[in-house]
């Protein structure tokens, strides 16, 4: 079972890079996240561990199975054309953190 | 015995007998909180008025007759559960302010079976962690040992049975995070088949894996609460339509004849040598129950926690990206142009962990990588359920051990993401495969510290796991202890 | 060096369904903002996406429209980018098992006729509305249009000129309309068009570099925008310069289209199967269903008009711009039996008025039987031609029927050649000296003898019997 000690030493003795800094910070960009320098070299050792302990993915022979994507087999979950009552305007602006009553509030967006 | 130390059926009965109200029952619950919830801290939201005026009106419609066994019963909710009008915050900062305009489905099951709410039970940050460390809002404590973690994410609602601060609760399950913190407290807990129990108001980490269910401290109170929550649900296209049976009839029967299958891949190397012990004493008592024994083989369990932690990430990188300080929940304040709000809010917002995981999500769906990460793990998926179809053509029910070791140490796993995701790797097949799992207590470690067993069994087949699990309570008849509070 | 435009279009349609794509709030335009929304269509933490088998339904019907194969399973995934129109940081769409593929549609320009490739349709839900305030640095968001289903149409990039361009949006907008599932409106958004433009040097199969155009709110301006940038590409090319691979907006004020200001991003939309939703199967047995409630499509139409009522093919293309005007076209020679005459009076009086008066089809207030019958009372000779546009007007106005307007006015016409004859020998009397003049050689004053008569009978005699008999009298 690979969830013991020894195998995660014997893997960190490989160091193989799988993500470089310039990647975490693309990835970061496309997540809208930011991160400290410090917090962003931690991020790509982390993240450098767990990507390299998935290559164990590549050891399975997948040829002609087809990707699961619900654990169940459903098809053709339908609701009719009918109305339903929406929030009220109050309601839907409630949690906003700005608005002016009617819309939300965000910072100018530049097109 | 005090009320709070009682189970669901046993209330069930004093209140049917009159002997006992709800205002009693729950009176006496926010006395066991108040004693020690500063020390386990189980609780987000603690909501005593609410609950007691509930509880009212709970006896009321027992006066006149209602037959619901969870009438009156004070059940506390994990705060990953929307709850109209109250706050629901994930564990996490961008949510700390957040109050649903609607319930989810199952806590409007829950009200109609006159439930009462003490409150909101702490978690991990979005139900992203094994040991409730991450919470926006401060760490759980184990009842059994307040230096040690609950296990996570549903840590607040396994501690708050484990110490009586309420009667039972439900937590929500997406790599073992029901399974998990029951057997590192001590108490039961079930994760249903995908599309059992609707989803629809738990808010998503991973939309593929997540299942709500309930902790209970005995398999007779998690059958009652499976039958009030289990169920179709129009609002969740996954929901399946499946006959809902009455679980609770199923408690009372023994297994005679059965095939109980052991999966030799989760028997190896690595466990805690007590949990071993007290999980073979278990396997040793099947001969006894009337069910025989049969050596069986997942081969791809082992693949789990890589393929896990590529699906997981991805669905909660896309299911998160909704908190972006527009809507509702955390904006960073000061004037800031847009990208510049969105990067704070979410940064300020989210925890380590949370941001850990979006990250290896957004990698693996990224363009170049989603053939190798997302897909593969999809297809690996589909070998891990095969595993189980094959096995279970061959036995009724599975038995593993629910964690590789007891409750660790607060901070003892902090600083190594990758080793805390190891400790779910019994519990995470079950999710993958997308089948029902339960973990019930089965003996302690020499220190105490509570051991659990996990059952599996087939797609909506619930009723054949709580007949084992029943079975084995019986059998087992493990000592009756209380964390020492 | 000659240069080939290549063009191929985007098109969303906004779909006439009663509720959003996956949830139960109105569609219904123009409302106060945020009062169409609900925790699903606001992306609230814990909702789910249920969805509309209507938007399936209409999206089958563009389908079969078009000639698409429907794919037996289309699977919803997650287009992930944030934006603050966009709720939950994903759009629902499709992405590799769309709804159809590989359709087509036929358009005409000129006299030839060119089958335009479709590649895929697909369903998704719209985004919100920003709205920008141009005093602060602040805009606002409406959510109601979030949710709002969606078919998104991709042409084949097989258009050679703006013309084929703006033509084969007609045709995919006339279809739209046709089957009642879009009301095509471009200002309001329900009908929108994105281009792919490209040049290459003729005769090479290679595409050359595209530019994607965007902000084109109508089909001029579709037209115009096309116009340009292949103007533009082309002084590029010629000299000597290379096109750059990016996203312009087209201003329509300047008349020219700009990159979009900022660095332009490639999105990785990080497209995944969405966990939420499952696949949609469909039966080939649905599928007839759904063919079986089309309605007769505009091309179809135009056909049988012209086949059937032997009118020209112009005269067809304007009575079927629209179903409503198509049936009452239809309904009125059910009625008189004679398609070119009621052809000219529809396409004529009818909406001329309409058009006068601002008036929809389906506010007309002449109803097809009335004009049909009046056009039945000209060929029988009751009215005549020149008292009939009066007539018509009096229907016009008063919404009442030929026939009894006729009898309140005395309209009828004179046919009774004794009467006729009395009336022009009377005319012919009154005026000795014009009839000296004519018997003397100015034929001109014929015309003044038939005004004369027409204005004795007021204007209800038989024009062609006052003829005959002025003839024969003037000759005596």
């Amino acid at each position: 079972m690979y969830f013991t000690n020894n195998y995660l030493k014997q893997h960190r003795r490989n160091k193989l890079l799988k993500i470089t800094e310039e990647e975490v910070a693309y990835v970061a960009h496309l997540a809208r996240l930011d991160f400290t320098d410090e917090e962003h070299a931690k991020f790509t050792s982390q993240l450098n561990d767990i990507l390299l302990y998935m290559d164990i993915l590549n050891k399975v022979d997948t040829t002609g199975i087809k990707p699961m994507s619900h654990a169940i087999a459903l098809s053709n979950a339908f609701r009719n054309d009918e109305e339903q009552e929406s929030l009220s305007v109050e309601a839907s602006l409630a949690n906003a953190p700005d608005s002016n009553g009617a819309s939300f509030k965000v910072p100018k967006v530049i097109e | 015995m005090k009320l709070y130390e009682s189970t669901i059926h046993e209330l069930e009965k004093k209140l049917r007998d009159g002997d006992t109200s709800s205002v009693d029952i729950t009176a006496s619950v926010f006395e066991r909180i108040e004693a020690v919830e500063d020390r386990v801290h189980s609780y987000i939201t603690i909501l005593k008025e609410e609950a007691l005026e509930s509880a009212q009106r709970a006896d009321e419609e027992i006066r006149k007759g209602a037959a619901s066994p969870l009438m009156g019963i004070p059940i506390a909710i994990k705060d990953l559960l929307c709850t109209r009008g109250v706050r629901t915050t994930c564990g996490s900062h961008i949510l700390h302010n957040f109050i649903p305009p609607y319930d989810a489905t199952v806590i409007t099951k829950l009200k109609e079976a006159g439930a009462v709410f003490p409150g909101k039970t702490n978690m991990d940050e979005f139900a992203m962690g094994s040991s409730t460390e991450t919470s926006y809002f401060g760490i759980t404590r184990n009842p059994w040992d307040l230096e040690r973690i609950p296990g996570g994410s549903s840590g607040g609602s396994a501690a708050a049975v484990a110490a009586d601060e309420c009667i039972a609760s439900l937590g929500s399950d997406t790599g073992g995070s029901i399974r998990q913190p029951a057997a590192l407290c001590g108490v039961v807990g079930l994760k249903p088949t995908y599309g059992r129990v609707s989803r629809f108001g738990l808010v998503a980490f991973a939309s593929s894996l997540d299942q709500i269910g309930p902790f209970t401290k005995d398999v007779e109170d998690c059958a009652i609460m499976m039958n009030a929550i289990a169920g179709y649900d129009a609002k969740e296209s996954t929901s399946v339509p499946a006959e809902v049976p009455d679980y609770r009839s199923f408690v009372n029967r023994d297994i005679e004849g059965w095939t109980v299958g052991i999966p030799r891949e989760y028997f190896i190397e690595g466990i805690d040598p007590e949990i071993t012990t007290a999980v073979d004493r278990a396997i040793a008592s099947i001969e006894a129950l009337g069910a025989k024994c049969l050596d069986i083989s997942l081969p791809h369990s082992r693949y789990g926690v890589a393929a896990y932690y590529v699906v997981a990430p991805a669905e909660a990188s896309s299911n998160l990206a909704r908190y972006d300080g527009v809507k509702y929940g955390f904006r960073a304040p000061g004037n800031h142009d847009l990208m510049d709000m969105y990067k704070m809010s979410r940064s300020a917002g989210f925890g380590a962990e949370v941001k850990r995981r979006i990250m290896i999500g957004t990698y693996a769906l990224s363009s170049g990588y989603y053939d190798a990460y997302y897909k593969k793990a999809s297809k690996i998926r589909a070998l891990m359920k095969q595993d189980f179809d094959e096995a279970l053509k061959t036995c009724d029910v599975i038995l593993t051990p629910t964690t590789p070791t007891p409750a660790f140490k607060v901070g003892e796993k902090t600083d190594d993401p990758l080793q805390m995701y190891l400790s779910d790797v019994f519990t995470l097949p079950v999710n993958l495969a997308g089948i029902p799992g339960m973990s019930i207590p089965c003996g302690y470690t020499e220190s105490g510290l509570p051991i659990g067993m996990q059952l599996m069994s087939g797609h909506f087949q619930e009723n054949k796991l709580i007949q084992a699990a029943a079975a084995f309570e019986r059998h087992l008849k493990l000592e009756k202890r209380r964390p020492l509070l | 060096m000659e240069y080939e435009p290549v063009i191929g279009l985007e098109v969303h349609a906004q779909l006439l369904t009663n509720t959003k794509i996956f949830c139960g709030c109105s569609t219904r335009f123009g409302a106060a903002p945020n009062s169409h929304t609900c925790p699903v269509c606001l992306g609230m933490p814990g909702v789910l996406p249920v969805l509309n088998k209507k938007v399936v339904e209409f999206a089958m019907k563009m389908a079969l429209a078009t000639n698409c194969h429907i794919n037996p399973s289309n699977v919803w995934a997650r287009k992930n980018y944030f934006y603050p129109d966009l709720p939950k940081g994903y759009q629902i769409s499709q992405y590799a098992y769309p709804l159809a593929e590989r359709g087509y549609v036929d358009v005409k320009t000129g006299s030839e006729t060119k089958r335009i490739g479709i590649t895929r349709i697909h369903m998704e839900e719209d985004a919100g509305k920003l709205i920008h305030d141009e005093n602060t640095p602040v805009s606002l968001v409406d959510f109601n249009r979030t949710g709002v289903p969606l078919i998104e149409i991709v042409s084949e990039p097989d258009m050679r000129s703006p013309e084929e361009g703006t033509e084969y949006l007609h045709r995919l907008h006339e279809i739209l309309v046709y089957l009642e599932i879009c009301d095509g409106n471009m200002e309001e958004g329900s009908f929108r068009c994105d281009a792919n433009v490209s040049l290459r040097p003729r005769g090479r199969e290679e595409f050359g570099t595209r530019t994607e155009l965007k902000n084109m709110n109508s089909f001029r301006n579709v037209q115009r925008a096309l116009e340009y940038e292949i103007k533009r590409q082309q002084y590029i090319l010629e000299s000597g310069g290379s096109v750059v691979q990016e996203t312009r907006l087209w201003d329509d004020s300047q008349g020219v289209t700009h990159a979009m200001r900022g660095k332009e991003e490639a999105h990785d939309y990080r497209y995944f199967p969405d966990p939420d939703l499952v696949p949609v199967v469909i039966s080939d047995q649905w599928i007839e269903e759904v063919r079986a409630c089309l309605p007769e499509l505009p091309l179809a139409k135009r056909e049988r008009f012209i086949r059937d009522y032997q009118i020209p093919p112009y005269d067809a293309g304007v009575l079927t711009a629209s179903r409503a005007l198509a049936d009452y076209y239809e309904a009125t020679t059910a009625c008189c039996g004679r398609p070119k005459n009621a052809s000219n009076w529809v396409m004529g009086d009818i909406l001329g008025h309409l058009k006068e008066d601002k008036l929809l089809m389906s506010e007309c207030p002449v109803t097809p039987q009335s004009l049909g019958d009046m056009i039945g009372l000209i060929e029988d000779g009751t009215i005549s031609g020149k008292i009939a546009k009066d007539v018509f007007e009096e229907m016009w106005k008063s919404g009442k029927e030929p026939r009894t307007i006729i009898q309140e006015k005395g309209l009828v016409q004179i046919t009774d050649a004794a009467a006729l004859e009395a009336a022009i020998d009377e005319v012919l009397k009154e005026n000795p000296s014009q009839l000296a003049e004519y018997r003397q050689g100015k034929d001109k004053l014929f015309g003044f003898f038939v005004g004369q008569a027409m204005k004795a009978t007021r204007g209800k005699a038989n024009p062609k019997l006052v003829n005959e008999i002025l003839k024969k009298k003037l000759s005596e």
